[in-house]
């Protein structure tokens, strides 16, 4: 059987099973519809928390972009920590309070506690903006994990994700949607988890890939360590240590920060856990979601550190048991014939991965070339200057661009041709002093005979992806890392599309537009809200403005500087009012959103950003994404503020929040 | 529940929430973060302990501190009466 009938079935089996449980699991109440009657199993819902919340950028990308960092994968330790961190201060300060106070949204707690529908509606817009973003990225993730394995066009794979999220998200709601999720985990975690058993056995010779981590470099006897090994092989190449420190301590506080208040102040997570029976069961169940979020999140560093070792040793054989320069780099025949090899063939035709045999020596050299960057880039355009100039003068193609027929024109020398040639010459000379006084592994770049860096393309989601192919496991596991991408970008997607669409029917139409709306009509509204919900993200999704990867950056900056603020205040305080959570929020919002905006563009509208994007033009040296904590600061510094000099809550706010800081008196739980 | 024993079970839940606030934070962006150069000759296996508590540690202490959270508040649910 090839490759592509096993996805297929494999795929398909899931999908199945998925479908299967959406019949078993419709909602018939708006309390299955929002809530899952809250009648869901702490174990099972950190479960499905687990799924909901690893989408395809933690399934696909993450352990990629710590692998691949320019900076060192320690630097991104920032995802690690701020991914996982923010179920603390769920746990603490959040879920159980949320859920005694026993409704079904996030507006409207904000509506009720700030006895405001105003607060209420801000509250409904910052969701919508964080979702909608959010939800983006992972109707692309949808498209592009079906056009790599299924065979099918990146448009034509969304489509086929949107109907399948139809079909359980309409039909059973939240209900329908935790169940699934709960089967959606277990493929996803099992997918991830044994590719990375292999790969840390073949490397460190340990079980677990979280020692495989901090455990010796089998290969060489594992007197060293694989991480010394890693930084050994990585820095004689040219590249940062893979456990260099930060250069910026401060923005990395504060992205990590930013991450943690954002993951606890997204609408999808806060919901799920309107689904337990009890407060106690709030409080365990963000405990249970977060094992089951660590055990993909301890290993996806291991995956990162072994994978960029792995891509190493493959391209630099002799690195496997000494230094990288100790043997030569791979050759293009190797590549061409060597069935073990035949991955990088295989993701070359996918585009993800790119070499090209620069030095025309057969073989392929992967390095760091930020070094020679600048004298080569000097020496193209001057060449390209020269040749264009050429061109226009009417000259046939010189085969060296240095000699006196390329500035010959009707037997003269031409002036203008000659002051390009000289900057040519002059680039050529650069070129070559930098060539030798560039080293690596004590070896000048002229000694050596590279001209720059080979593998010219690996893209992060490669190390993921590619990973069962390149420890050479069997078809089966290939498609199930397959049916594992999908499960978790569907799963994501799935959450924020009833975040969004119970924000659309309980906050919007039965709060402010029709409150005598029956319960019947209600659960048809939602219905109907998810499904435009679901339209709306598929045409972005077709259609993602600007950069999909980046808007991401918003939807955390947001949650951080808009709902957690609000919400923690909302418990923690008696004397937070109305005017003060509005003013609050939106501060928050327009303040977060326009540091973004400066340096990713205006709506993410390519081409309208004030300032570049690099460390230099940053604020403090704070990055668009870890904005969040300031916003989030200023939110708070606002809201007091502003409530200093306005009318305190009303008694029956008060007594509110008295009742949710008790957990005695939550709503009964309902069987199903 | 009296006002008086409302706001005493209140107080024992900002204690308790503070003190894990604290490990939460120190493990972190202390240990993970903020301490890393100073703690980098100190080595947990083959990782320096910053970079253990940035990648794995600081996940498992989060995980304990919320079970561990949990556990202390069903007890104090209980001494004040407040369980369900």
């Amino acid at each position: 059987m090839d490759q592509f009938t096993l996805n297929l079935l494999v795929v398909g089996a899931t999908f199945a099973l998925y479908i299967g449980i959406a019949i078993w699991a419709r909602a018939g109440t708006t309390a299955e519809f929002y809530a899952a009657g809250q009648g869901v199993h702490p174990i099972l819902n950190g479960m499905a928390t687990g799924a909901d919340w690893m989408s395809a950028a933690s399934f696909i990308s993450m352990a990629g972009i710590i692998a691949m960092s320019s900076a060192g994968g320690y630097v991104q330790s920032a995802y690690l920590m701020g991914w996982t961190g923010g179920y603390v201060l769920l746990a603490l300060l959040l879920a159980p309070y949320l859920r005694k106070f026993g409704k079904f949204t996030v507006p409207e707690f904000i509506g009720d506690r700030f006895y405001s529908s105003g607060a209420r509606l801000v509250a409904v817009i910052c969701l919508i903006v964080i979702s909608v973003t959010y939800v983006i990225g992972q109707m692309r993730g949808v498209g592009v994990t079906f056009s790599r394995f299924l065979e099918v066009s990146t448009d034509t794979g969304l489509y086929i994700g949107a109907a399948i999220v139809f079909a359980y998200a309409v039909l059973g709601g939240m209900k329908g949607i935790t169940y699934t999720q709960v089967a959606q985990y277990v493929v996803l975690i099992i997918a991830y988890t044994i590719p990375a058993i292999f790969i840390s056995l073949s490397l460190t010779g340990s079980f677990l890939p979280q020692l495989g981590l901090i455990g010796g470099y089998a290969p060489t006897g594992g007197d060293v360590s694989m991480l010394a090994k890693l930084d050994g092989l990585l820095t004689e190449l040219g590249f940062t240590a893979y456990t260099a420190d930060t250069t910026n301590m401060f923005n990395m506080i504060l992205f990590t920060m930013s991450l943690m208040i954002g993951t606890a102040g997204l609408p999808h997570v806060i919901i799920r856990f309107f689904t337990v029976p009890k407060v106690a069961d709030a409080r365990s169940s963000a405990g249970w979601a977060l094992v089951f979020i660590a055990l993909l999140y301890t290993v996806a560093p291991a995956v990162g550190a072994m994978a960029r070792l792995n891509l190493t040793t493959t391209f630099w054989p002799g690195a496997t048991t000494g230094n990288a320069l100790s043997g030569e780099a791979i050759a293009i025949s190797d590549i061409d014939t060597n069935p073990n090899l035949s991955w990088i063939n295989t993701w070359r035709d996918t585009g993800l991965l790119a070499y090209s045999d620069r030095n025309g020596d057969g073989r392929i050299q992967y390095f760091n070339d930020a070094p020679l960057t600048a004298v080569n880039t000097a020496v193209a355009t001057a060449t390209t200057a020269l040749n264009d100039a050429r061109t226009a003068a009417g000259l046939a193609a010189a085969t060296d661009l240095t000699s006196a027929d390329a500035i010959t024109v009707n037997g003269a020398v031409d002036a203008n041709l000659q002051t390009l040639q000289t900057a040519l010459v002059a680039a050529r000379t650069a070129q070559a002093a930098r060539f030798a006084e560039v080293t690596y592994g004590g070896r000048t770049v002229a000694d050596l005979g590279w001209v720059g860096n080979e593998l010219t393309r690996v893209d992060n989601d490669i190390m993921v992806l590619a990973n069962p192919e390149i420890a050479q496991l069997p078809g089966w596991v290939i498609a199930l890392v397959a049916a594992g991408g999908l499960a978790a970008a569907l799963s994501t997607a799935a959450g924020l599309l009833l975040a969004i669409s119970s924000a659309i029917s309980h906050d919007l139409i039965k709060g402010t537009l029709n409150p005598n709306i029956s319960e019947k009509n209600e659960l048809l509204a939602a219905r109907i809200s998810m499904t435009f919900a679901i339209a709306v993200a598929t045409y972005l999704g077709l259609n993602p403005p600007g950069f999909a990867a980046q808007v991401v950056a918003l939807a955390f900056g947001l949650a951080a500087a808009t709902i957690f603020p609000a919400l923690m205040m909302g418990i923690f305080s008696k004397t937070v009012t109305k005017e003060g959570a509005i003013a609050g929020m939106l501060v928050g919002l327009v303040f977060t959103a326009v540091y973004i905006f400066l340096y990713l563009g205006w709506f993410f509208i390519p081409g309208t950003a004030v300032y570049a994007n690099t460390a230099a033009n940053h604020f403090f040296g704070i990055s668009p994404l870890s904005i969040g904590t300031v916003g989030a600061a200023v939110n708070f510094v606002v809201a007091y503020a502003v409530s200093a000099v306005t009318k305190a809550p009303p008694q029956n706010v008060k007594d509110l929040i008295e009742s949710i800081r008790v957990p005695k008196g939550a709503g009964k739980a309902q069987a199903h | 529940m009296s006002d008086k024993s409302a706001s005493a079970y209140w107080a024992a839940n900002v204690r308790v929430i503070i003190i894990s606030l604290v490990i939460w934070f120190a493990c972190s962006f202390g240990l993970g973060i903020i301490l890393r150069p100073a703690l980098s000759g100190i080595m947990v296996g083959g990782a320096d302990l910053g970079f253990w508590f940035a990648q794995n540690g600081s996940i498992y202490v989060f995980l304990v501190l919320i079970f561990a959270y949990a556990k202390i508040m069903n007890g104090i649910d209980r001494d004040f009466g407040v369980e369900e």
